[in-house]
Formats: structure tokens, sequence, C-alpha cells
């Protein structure tokens, strides 16, 4: 009973939990059944390696970036791919899990929230690919930053609900969407779409995203012979970080390394550097470094990057930390777009302003590092859906 | 944690504790009636207004009294409730002018409570908010988001400054976890009336009573109803089955709705003396 409550409770440490209205709680133990079952059943596995293979587009492949990597220190930089997969960014992983895992709990409605809205267009996919009605919760905020995301969105056949409630941004699209799932919750599974919430969902979709890392792994091995020097991600929730990190966590001389949104700066108080520049609390059914204020509001986060602009981070990312097994930088809004940019001219790569600061972070530690070093970077998505932001920010007309 | 048999742990705290608000359901209970309970978040329609607002209560027949600690991300909360988190929190109410209202209620000799999200506890520090409650003459505290697994350092700091810890049961808890969450409740348990977020309906949810009826196979400890509850009939229809009845979002209505603040006052009261009659025609 002991063990088993334990499991059940879903902690990192002091991180982690279920801190959600009673009402979910019945939700929560039987998505986590549902995991635990998919897990240790094969048929599941075949079913996901099936789709993978023939929708997603998996293995994503390993790129090296060369000429990016003269301004990085001349470390050897490899590039995991994940931008190359099916709409476009790391989300797909997760979403095909749980939207297996939804059937198989017999809903037929999903509600997903999104900030830059690949999560959301992600989920709008493979609800068309499963015959699934999708409701997608977004920031009105976003709406406006993202119009082309919230297009695709209903083109696949998703209702998109702009969220006008508190900030207008990702964490108001969660409370309304938990708000949503708390009234709905028999027929509607929540297709979280990060490595946060209430357990189980910190584990489970960092479950689905281990493969990132577990690909990689094998990719830099067999292309240098050795295991990578140090692992960039960029953070938001975190949940491509920890796809990547994960796999490598006993690996002790491998460097795990996650970048946050410094927006203006981690002393301006305008970033949504959570691990950087919040403290702990409890926000969205979980525990973890928040951003809040002294009566424990959160405080608004700001980054040019809609995906990462979250006053929250996964629990997994906050005991990590604190652990000291991985470390967590800002980049600046600044930083991030010299990187974009210079990620496009040099490889012909137009990364997502979200992973711009993980290349912003790989040109830091490369240089620290020296030429000798191997730097492993997911490059979770692709900058289609941020070209207008950067032609903005960089003063090209459309 | 909760190694202790549910039984165990209610018989604990409810032997021990008589608080305003125990006592208040227990003479409710005497007359053979329910509990008016009403709430309001602190600084709503403003600091001073709250106050008001705490008197009106009193002066139209309000039993208990929930003062609302405003939270940035309400997500048991509708729109009501959540225009006047958005109102308070725009006037920087935070912890200070939560124990100033909650002893403006218990002042006037009103059972009090206040009810918050578990991460402004959590930031005042555990222990200080509960003994800030006791020392503010408070009866116990209701937290919406804060379940019984993650209660370790709560139970212990509540037990400490004996208050009553109340939480929220819902239509969707089973039979097999109710008694666990019911075991650890003191004053009373929060049943919600239906799958939902807080706000005004045109009727109370029939599953209100199924609730009840299965929370009183394993707990002798009152219950009381809320979600969706705003009229004299609804809280008629409640406390026939109910021990306490639980208004929120229809006093916040009325205050938004409300050409002026005397006015509003005056609707509250109004209310509040509508529901009390209500409470006492139920059975």
């Amino acid at each position: 009973m002991t063990t088993q409550e334990e499991k059940i409770i879903g902690h990192f440490g002091p991180y982690g939990g279920r801190f959600v209205p009673e009402a979910l709680i019945g939700a929560l133990e039987e998505l986590e059944q549902a995991h635990i079952a998919a897990a240790s059943d094969p048929a599941f596995a075949a079913e996901l390696d099936h789709l993978h293979r023939t929708y997603t587009g998996r293995p994503s492949i390993l790129t090296e970036a060369p000429r990016f990597a003269e301004y990085a220190g001349g470390a050897r930089i490899l590039l995991k791919r994940e931008d190359l997969n099916h709409t476009g960014s790391h989300k797909i992983n997760n979403v095909l899990g749980q939207a297996l895992l939804t059937k198989r709990m017999g809903k037929k409605r999903i509600i997903a929230e999104t900030g830059a809205g690949q999560h959301g267009v992600a989920s709008a996919t493979v609800a068309a690919l499963m015959g699934l009605e999708c409701v997608v919760y977004m920031g009105e905020e976003d709406t406006k930053r993202q119009a082309l995301n919230v297009a695709r969105m209903k083109l696949l056949g998703a209702t998109v609900v702009p969220v006008t409630s508190g900030s207008r941004t990702l964490k108001d699209a969660i409370n309304e969407a938990m708000r949503d799932w708390v009234t709905n919750v028999e027929t509607t599974h929540y297709l979280l779409g990060t490595v946060a919430g209430p357990h189980p969902f910190p584990t489970m979709v960092r479950d689905f995203h281990r493969i990132i890392g577990v690909e990689a792994r094998a990719q830099v091995l067999e292309l240098t012979g050795k295991l990578p020097d140090a692992v960039l991600a960029c953070v938001g929730g975190g949940s491509n970080a920890i796809g990547i990190f994960h796999p490598f966590i006993d690996d002790v001389s491998v460097q795990l390394i996650g970048l946050e949104a410094g927006g203006d700066g981690v002393s301006t108080g305008r970033h949504a550097a959570t691990i950087s520049g919040g403290t702990p609390g409890v926000l969205h059914g979980t525990r973890s470094y928040v951003l809040q204020d002294e009566n424990g509001q959160t405080v608004e986060s700001h980054s040019i990057s809609a995906g990462l602009d979250y006053p929250g981070v996964g629990p997994e990312h906050a005991f990590l930390h604190d652990i000291g097994r991985a470390q967590y930088r800002a980049i600046t809004d600044a930083e991030a777009m010299e990187a974009f940019a210079l990620l496009c001219k040099t490889e012909g790569i137009i990364p997502a302003i979200e992973t711009a600061h993980a290349l912003a972070g790989a040109m830091q530690v490369g240089r620290e590092m020296g030429p000798s070093a191997t730097l492993l970077l997911n490059l979770s998505g692709r900058g289609d859906k941020d070209v207008a932001t950067a032609a903005q920010y960089f003063g090209i007309e459309l | 944690m909760l190694q202790l048999q549910p039984n165990t742990l209610e018989l604990s705290s409810k032997v021990s504790l008589d608080t305003p608000l125990d006592q208040v359901l227990a003479r409710a209970k005497s007359e053979n009636r329910a509990a008016l309970i009403a709430y309001i978040p602190a600084g709503f329609p403003s600091h001073e207004g709250c106050k008001k607002v705490i008197a009106a209560f009193a002066a139209g027949g309000v039993d208990a009294i929930e003062i609302g600690f405003p939270y940035s991300d309400p997500v048991m909360d509708g729109p009501t409730i959540q225009a006047a988190a958005v109102q308070s929190l725009s006037q920087g109410t935070g912890a200070k002018e939560v124990f100033e209202s909650l002893k403006c209620a218990t002042d006037l000799g009103v059972a009090a409570v206040v009810m918050t999200y578990w991460n402004p506890i959590e930031r005042y520090g555990v222990e200080k908010f509960a003994e800030s409650i006791a020392a503010n003459g408070g009866s116990g505290v209701i937290t919406p988001d804060l379940t019984v697994e993650e209660s370790r350092e709560w139970i212990k700091a509540t037990d400490h400054s004996k208050i009553n810890r109340i939480y929220v049961v819902a239509p969707s808890t089973s039979d097999a976890r109710l008694p666990k969450v019911t075991g650890s409740c003191g004053g009373f348990i929060y049943a919600a009336s239906l799958m939902g977020v807080t706000g005004t309906r045109s009727s109370v949810s029939s599953s209100a009573a199924d609730l009840v009826a299965r929370i009183r196979r394993s707990s002798d400890t009152p219950v009381s109803v809320g979600l969706g509850v705003s009229t004299r009939e609804h809280a008629k229809s409640v406390a026939a089955y109910a021990d306490g009845v639980i208004v929120g979002s229809a006093f916040i209505n009325v205050l938004l709705e409300a050409p002026d603040e005397e006015s509003g006052l005056r609707a509250v009261k109004e209310l509040a003396e509508q529901l009390a009659m209500g409470v006492r025609e139920g059975r």
C-alpha cells in the first residue's frame, strides 16, 4: 500500500505531486493506470512505433553543423532534428502517445492548451488522424502572435478557443483547459503538452519524449564513437529538454544544460526563466519553480518566444537543478535572435525561436569547452511559424 | 504518510477541536436546520467594501463566512469569482488583507474560515498561515486544490493551531477514496454539487444529494454543499439533506450588478435574509 501510494503520488524529491481539485483525482488515477498498462504492453509500443515510422517520420536524423560551430568556439555541434517531424516539432511524440491512451480509455474528446501553437497543431493533427473531437485553448494574445497556427488548427478541424482571462497567454490557457476538464472529465482527456501539471503528466509526457534522447544517444555513439560532452535544449515547460536529457542522466560525464527564456534579462524582471529567476511553489497542479510574488500570485512571464513564455517549469527539471545534475541558464531575446539568424545563414535551417535559445546556449558553452568538445543540441522545432516575428525583429518587410 | 486509519484521523481531530464553526454547525443541527455559509473574496469590491459586505452578511443572518484569498490562477472558479479576484488583486490584496477581513468577521461574532488555493499558503509559510488563522479568530481553512496526499505539513500545522481542515469532495470522488478525504476534514466537509467550477446555475444538480448520502455512509462530520446555489429555493432544497449551504457567486453578482455600493450592500443583506429563510425551510 505504502509503496503503491508513493508511486502514485509521483514526486521528484520535493517537487511534483498532485495539487488539483478532488474532481480530477479519478481521471488522473485512470490516466496513470492506462499509462502503466500501456508501458508494459508490447502491442501499445508496436502501435506507437508504427505511427512514428509511418506518420511522424522517426527516427529523426542527426545533422552536424560545422559552419555554425565556428561561432561556438569550434566545438563539434550535432543537431537532433526534431524540427523535421510531422507538424514541425517534438510535440508530436507526446501527442501520439496520449491520443492512443485516450482511445484506450474510451474517451472521444481531447482538450489541449497551446502557447506558440505547436502543441495545439500537433493535438489537432492527431485528433484528425484518430477521429477525436479537439478543442484547443489559446491565450488571446497568443492567437494574435501566432495567427498562422490558429488557421492550421482550424483547417485540421479543431475548435480554437481564445482565452481572455488573466494575462491571456499560455498559463491562462491551461487554467481554462483545467476548468473544461473539471466539467467534462467523464468524456474528455486533457492532452497536456508539457512535462508539468499534476502526476502522472510529468512522468508520462517525459516517457513519450524519451525517444528523442534514446535515438540521439545511439546516433552520437555511432557517429563519434563516444558520448557527447554536453546535451543542450531550450526549457519552457521543459518537454523537449527532458526528452533528450533523460536517457543521459546516468552518463555522469555528460553535462545537461537547459536554456531558459531570459527575455529582456533576468535582472529586469521581464523574463520567463523560471529556474534561474523563480522560487519553489505550486502552479497548475505541481510543485516546482514558479515566477511568483510575495503573496504567491503568479507573475506574468515575458519572452519573444510564445512557446517558452510560461511562469512554471516541469518538476523533474527543478529536481535535476537542485541536485546539480543539470544546469539551467537564461538566454535573452537578443541572444536567441542572434543565434536564430546565425543558424539560418550558416546551415540553411530556420529554427523555432524557442530552439534558438538552445543554439545561443551552444555558442556560449562551445566557447567555454573549446574545440575538443562535442555538443548535442535538440533542434526541437522549425521556425516557419516564427517568420513574421523574425521578419519584424530584423526589419524585413513582408 | 497517512498511515493512520481514516477513522482514527477523523477522531483525533474532531475530539480535540471545538471551533466557532464546529459550534455554529452544532447549533444549526440542534435547531433542525442547515447553516448558511457565505463567501466573499478579501479585497472585493474593495478592502473597506469587503468589511461592509461582511457586516451585511452578519446582519442578514449568515451563520458562517468564507473569506476568499484571491489568486491569480483560480482553476476551480468560474467567470464571476475570477472577475472578483481580478478586481481584488488589482488593488493589491494579499495575506494581510485576508487576515484583516477574517478578523473583521470574527470580531462580529460570526464563525469564519479562509478559502484559498494552496500556493499562497505555501508562500506565506504553512505553519505561520495556520497560526495566523487561529490568531485572528478563524475556525479553519478550505483548500480546494490540496489533496490529502500532499497534506502532511498542513495536517501538522492545523493540528498544532487547532483549526479545521476543510477539503472539497466531488461527485467523481469514489466510494473507496471518500473516507480518506472526509476522515481528514473538520468543521464540515465541502461537497461540490456538480462536476464543474463555481458560478450560479438555474438549479442545484441532483448529484449533490447522492454525494451527501455517500459521504454520510462513512462520516458523521457535517456536510455543506456548494457550487451553483444562489436562491432561497436552492437553499431550501439543499437544506433538506445537507448540514450547510454555501453561497458565493450569487453575492458577487449582486455586488457587480449594483449601481452603487450602498444598494449593493442592501441587496447582499436582502439575499442573505432570503437564503437564511431557505435554510430553515428545508425540513
